[in-house]
């Protein structure tokens, strides 16, 4: 999923300080997952931000709304009746969806309640960590299901480097060296042959290095 | 300020808590009536948007109070409400309500004393720190609350 976090209060409050009446906009994929954006989140920080404006004495409307998805154009336009009701929109998606509601809703601003973060998995209740940085040309077929773009500090592709102690990054001693996870699950499955393969230098290219992405299905596209 | 009543609500848990509460009446125990109990199957059960509601619909302190440390009947209920208490705080702070209204507690069934000193006590501290600030403001429309 795509992980987020919400901002600080001291930023969202002063985003909607000049605004009367905000549109808060959840989504219910995966900053509800993440528990960043959804429902939930978005009764907390309406709740908050009503107490705050309440006790300033400043005139403040909220209006909240929780989209099925808030990265497709046919939930965005859930939105159409309450729009002109409202004099901006604060969205808690990630920012795929902060740009949709940009794209659909020219006259009106659009702010972020959330950081968006990473391509992440949960390793525990309430705990997310990074596993895909969205390469383009995936090569976990390699490494034993284990990602080193995502999961090594230095993204390095053949072999850790000499900071890997006891398993854990001399980034951070809570990270684990991702070719120490390589290694050893190469082992359990007994394919430390594929250790032995050289990587050539990754073509940055699919990544992001050719400009911003877009992928187009002849077959489904209008 | 000097004839102020806090309204004070209590999230009990129905094993403990709630218990101690009535274990308290049935002492003829006195607290005050300015707590309101909302009797919770499990102090798991209660979310930062339950708190963060009943202060903005008025509470001046909110409380939740919990089985003792490793005596949950659900097991971690009270370990989990102990951490939203704890985030509900820090985002009372953020917006300048103060975390200080609202507070976790633990107590056994049997604790009836527990509960009317801890209900008493919470009551006091609210007392100290005067009315919600959010409060203030919408009983004055037009005076901000500093």
């Amino acid at each position: 999923m795509i992980t987020a976090e919400r901002k600080p209060m001291e930023d969202l409050i002063k985003f909607v300080s000049p605004y009367r009446r905000i549109l808060l906009v959840g989504c219910n994929e995966c900053v509800t997952v993440c528990s960043a954006g959804g429902r939930k989140e978005v009764a907390l920080l309406s709740s908050a931000l009503q107490m705050h404006f309440m006790k300033e004495g400043k005139p403040f409307e909220i209006k909240e709304m929780t989209l099925e998805r808030q990265c497709d154009p046919e939930y965005v336009e859930e939105l159409v009746p309450y729009i002109d009701q409202v004099d901006a929109v604060l969205s808690m998606s990630c920012g795929c969806g902060v740009q949709e509601i940009a794209r659909r809703f020219k006259e009106k601003p659009v702010l972020p309640a959330v950081n968006t973060k990473f391509m992440g998995a949960s390793e525990r209740q309430g705990v997310w960590a990074e596993r895909c940085v969205g390469c383009g040309d995936c090569g976990l077929a390699r490494t034993a299901g284990i990602c080193p773009i995502a999961r090594c500090s230095k993204q390095l592709l053949n072999g850790p480097c000499g900071g890997s102690t006891r398993g854990k990054c001399e980034v951070d001693p809570d990270i684990d060296c991702a070719w120490q996870l390589i290694w050893d699950r190469l082992k359990a499955l007994g394919m430390t042959d594929k250790y032995e393969e050289n990587l050539p230098a990754k073509d940055w290219r699919p990544a992001r290095g050719a400009g911003p992405r877009k992928i187009v299905r002849e077959d489904l596209a209008s | 300020m000097d004839n102020f009543e806090p309204v004070i609500v209590a999230f009990c848990c129905h094993y403990c808590a709630y218990t101690a509460a009535d274990m308290a009446g049935s002492k003829r125990l006195h607290y005050p009536a300015n707590v309101k109990i909302i009797r919770v199957p499990c102090t798991g059960k209660v979310s930062a948007i339950h708190m963060m509601e009943a202060l903005r619909k008025g509470a001046d302190g909110v409380y939740v109070a919990g089985c003792l440390e490793g005596d949950c009947h659900f097991r971690s209920g009270n370990t989990r409400a102990t951490k939203r208490v704890a985030y509900v705080k820090k985002l009372l702070d953020e917006i300048g309500i103060g975390g200080d209204r609202v507070e976790m507690f633990t107590m056994s069934a049997g604790m009836g004393e527990v509960f009317a000193r801890t209900a008493s006590d919470f009551t006091e501290k609210i007392r100290r720190l005067g009315p919600n600030p959010a409060r203030v403001a919408m009983d004055n429309p037009g005076c901000a609350a500093g």
